[in-house]
């Protein structure tokens, strides 16, 4: 909603470049709506979810540059903010069937992995605190369980991908472990296999016909009745 | 750059008293309430039953539903467009199948669209935002599936219908119960990291209102995980997909009997495209951001209900809009992060639900709309509420209660969106318990479908060539939906559409196009004398602070 805040104190932020006063404690991207901007991007879940608002900013009196989420970051007086709207980065395509869980089908499809230098400057500009580079050495090592850990809270900002002087698509790359670790790696649930096989052969169809067809009294009955597991 | 807010004083005061019945409350169960009981508690304190927040509506084939005031504002009202100044003449898109929308049950459509024999390049996605910019990605707790051996999809069955007081289309639940462990099957096969044993088993846990644990999970980011999957097989496929390009209306045949397109418009550039399809799915999502009767909610920037809009012009039957969903738990401290998702996982892992004594007031895995009755009436009824700085009130949910249940380290290995959303702000959940106080979450009624996703009109019939799947429809969840749910209504429900879309392509042609429809809806709306000035769909919410809103004028002409 819109925000209501009344005898709250203001700061001083700088749209890109531009001063505006806005209430202090208010996320950025609310601080941005409050001084009139309508988004169209760098906006999405508003709950740090879709890594729509990366944000870069700098404080006054401080040579470093920052980055967050608009939507997690607080404003504090004196911040020289810009969103990124968008990380220009081609996909690829491939077909995970036909593909080895290995740390060399990573490489193949992503060869600037073999570029990192190991600056460690995509971590510091994760907003997740992921250990960013730590995920890519995995795979550069083939341990790709390992990277698929480090990375799994990955929700593809693509901030550490600007940063990166080996211009590494670290969350495309991400993308492949964590499918390749799911498919490949990880075993198999075997009574979800056997579940499926039991529906396919018919086993519950009639039961469920039945139930389908019953009157609001014997549905209650049955809510009421079962048991209910700890 | 840190800007830690953490407890002010007199909250780190009162959270003592959490800590003080901690460990009796450990080995203590707190009843569950009888039929009669719960009825009088969502009586008395569940929003939707506050006959001043409704309205029936006056016109199309739902005339007479009552639904939120926030809801017929938008249905009664007159189009974005006006259908004399669009040119039809010239088609700027083409595909076999157009799916509107861009969430889990779109993509779920286009990949099965694809599966069942239709070309990738002959499917196209439109969608408001970017791809996958939907409330799906942002469902944290788990998906159900009945695979257990202690369980069962009648079970399931029974305990969807409970939750949803038996309001639910059978025929719906039947089907989304009986597809549940091949979707899982699906995803799992398409990399899905769900959270497994060294054996492979599923580690499965309780929500509220199951009778069995079959709450499959990734870590907190469940929906985020199985969201970009899908979008990365929908990539891999090369589906076509048109961003920031929002449906404003539906196209019909001349007689509104088919449904066979869409005027898109681009949000940046700001000008139309017709886009035709021999079928089109609606996945267009629900209505978090019209945050009826005053919620903040825990939805993405586009929930808008703009399908059902659509839908109901074309004349699309609704049903369930009556009742909404208010999450128990949304966050009520700090004020950054109000009404944002605290999953029921916490409360399926051990956390209870605490007031300002220190004392439980619920079971805390009775189904949604119960525990956030109670809450509320916590909070209002009996003054046992914890007053945030800015006035808000909540009760507490004691995260820590799941690390000594757990094990140390489970918060950060399976909650680890809830921990980073928490530390952010200097309050560490494995120590602290968090405020929490009902935020508006789901709409659980919709669009009218059978189980082939068709979109059925007043009397009943499928609507030629329109389908619809996912949040936007009604009648799976009833009038309240159960934890995990939704996951699997997106995925179930988006790969029928997506079949039954392409089943019906084989064998149709390109219709006609036109705007008869939304003409003939605006002589209804003049006739029942609906203000000019409400117009629909919404597209986006506006946020705009009041001084800038107060001067805004617009000088360039288009």
């Amino acid at each position: 909603m819109g925000e209501h805040v009344k005898n709250v104190k203001m700061v001083k932020i700088y749209i890109m470049g531009k001063e505006y006063e806005v209430p202090e404690g208010l996320t950025i991207m609310k601080a941005m709506e409050y001084a009139g901007y309508r988004f169209i991007r760098g906006i999405g879940c508003r709950g740090g979810f879709c890594g729509a608002c990366s944000t870069i900013y700098r404080m006054k009196n401080d040579y470093r540059l920052y980055t967050g989420l608009a939507c997690q970051t607080t404003v504090q007086d004196g911040m020289y903010l810009v969103q990124i709207p968008f990380t220009p980065a081609e996909k690829p395509k491939y077909n995970v069937d036909e593909l080895k869980p290995t740390g060399t089908t990573i490489l193949s499809i992503f060869p600037e992995i073999a570029r990192c230098v190991a600056c460690n400057a995509c971590t510091k500009a994760c907003p997740q605190n992921l250990q960013v580079m730590d995920a890519i050495q995995a795979i550069k090592r083939g341990d790709l369980a390992k990277a698929a850990e480090l990375c799994f809270d990955c929700i593809s900002c693509g901030l550490c991908t600007i940063r990166c002087p080996a211009e590494i698509i670290h969350y495309h790359a991400f993308q492949l472990v964590r499918r390749l670790y799911g498919k490949y790696i990880a075993k198999k649930a075997k009574h979800l296999e056997e579940r499926v096989k039991e529906i396919l052969q018919g086993k519950y169809d009639e039961e469920l016909e039945k139930l389908a067809k019953m009157t609001i009294d014997e549905w209650k009955k049955l809510y009421e009745e079962r048991d209910i597991e700890k | 750059m840190s800007q830690k807010v953490g407890y002010p004083d007199y909250m780190k005061e009162l959270i003592k008293k959490v800590e003080e019945t901690r460990e009796r409350r450990l080995e203590e169960t707190f009843r569950r309430l009888k039929p009669e009981e719960k009825e009088e508690l969502l009586r008395k304190w569940h929003p939707d039953y506050r006959p001043e927040g409704k309205r029936p509506l006056k016109i199309g084939p739902s005339r007479g539903l009552k639904v939120p005031h926030e809801v017929a504002d938008l249905i009664e009202a007159y189009p974005l467009i006006n259908p004399d100044e669009i040119d039809l003449s010239k088609v700027d898109y083409e595909a076999d199948i157009l799916i509107i929308g861009g969430g889990g049950a779109a993509a779920s459509a286009a990949l099965w669209a694809n599966n069942s024999g239709i070309p990738a390049e002959n499917i196209l996605i439109a969608t408001k935002l970017r791809f996958g910019d939907a409330n799906t990605k942002m469902a944290q707790g788990g998906i159900q599936a009945a695979d257990r051996p202690e369980d069962s999809p009648t079970r399931h069955f029974i305990d969807i219908m409970g939750g949803g007081h038996f309001a639910n289309d059978p025929e719906l639940v039947k089907a989304l119960v009986r597809d549940a462990p091949f979707i899982i099957k699906w995803l799992e096969d398409m990399g899905v990291m769900f959270d497994k044993d060294e054996e492979g088993n599923m580690m499965e846990l309780s929500g509220g209102g199951t009778s069995r644990r079959r709450l499959h999970a990734c870590k907190d980011y469940t929906g985020l995980e199985i969201m970009r999957v899908l979008m990365d097989e929908v990539w891999n496929r090369g589906i076509r997909i048109l961003e920031f390009s929002p449906a404003v209306e539906l196209l019909t045949d001349e007689n509104g009997e088919r449904v066979t397109g869409a005027v898109l418009w681009n949000l940046e550039t700001k000008e139309y495209y017709i886009a035709r399809g021999k079928a089109v799915i609606l996945a267009t999502g629900g209505f978090g951001r019209l945050h009826i009767q005053n919620f903040p909610t825990t939805n993405h920037y586009g929930a808008t209900m703009d399908g059902v809009v659509m839908a109901y012009r074309v004349g699309a039957k609704l049903r369930d809009l009556d009742s909404t969903q208010y999450h128990p738990t949304g966050a009520a401290y700090p004020e950054q992060i109000v009404g944002l998702l605290i999953t029921e996982k916490c409360r399926g892992l051990g956390a209870q639900l605490v007031n300002i004594d220190g004392e439980q007031f619920i079971y805390p895995l009775e189904a949604r709309d119960v525990v956030a009755s109670a809450i509320i009436r916590e909070c209002y009824g009996r003054d046992k509420g914890i007053v945030t700085p800015t006035g808000m009130r909540g009760v507490w949910l004691d995260m820590p209660m799941i690390e000594i249940i757990h094990g140390e380290g489970t918060i950060k290995r399976y909650l680890a969106a809830i921990n980073r959303m928490f530390t952010r702000f200097g309050i560490d959940p494995t120590k602290e318990p968090v405020l929490v106080f009902p935020t508006l979450h789901y709409m659980n009624g919709g669009i009218c479908i059978n189980v082939n996703a068709q979109v059925l009109n007043g009397e009943g019939n499928p609507i030629k060539g329109f389908f619809a799947a996912g949040e936007t429809t009604g009648g799976v969840h009833g009038k309240n939906r159960l934890m995990g749910n939704s996951l699997l209504e997106v995925t179930v429900y988006g790969r029928r559409a997506g079949i039954s879309a392409a089943k019906y392509v084989k064998n149709s042609e390109y219709g006609k196009i036109s705007l008869n429809h939304v003409k003939r809806y605006e002589k209804m709306l003049i006739e029942a004398g609906i203000p000019r000035k409400r117009k629909a769909p919404m597209l986006l919410p506006e946020y705009r602070g009041e001084k800038v809103l107060s001067r805004a004028i617009s000088l360039f002409p288009i």
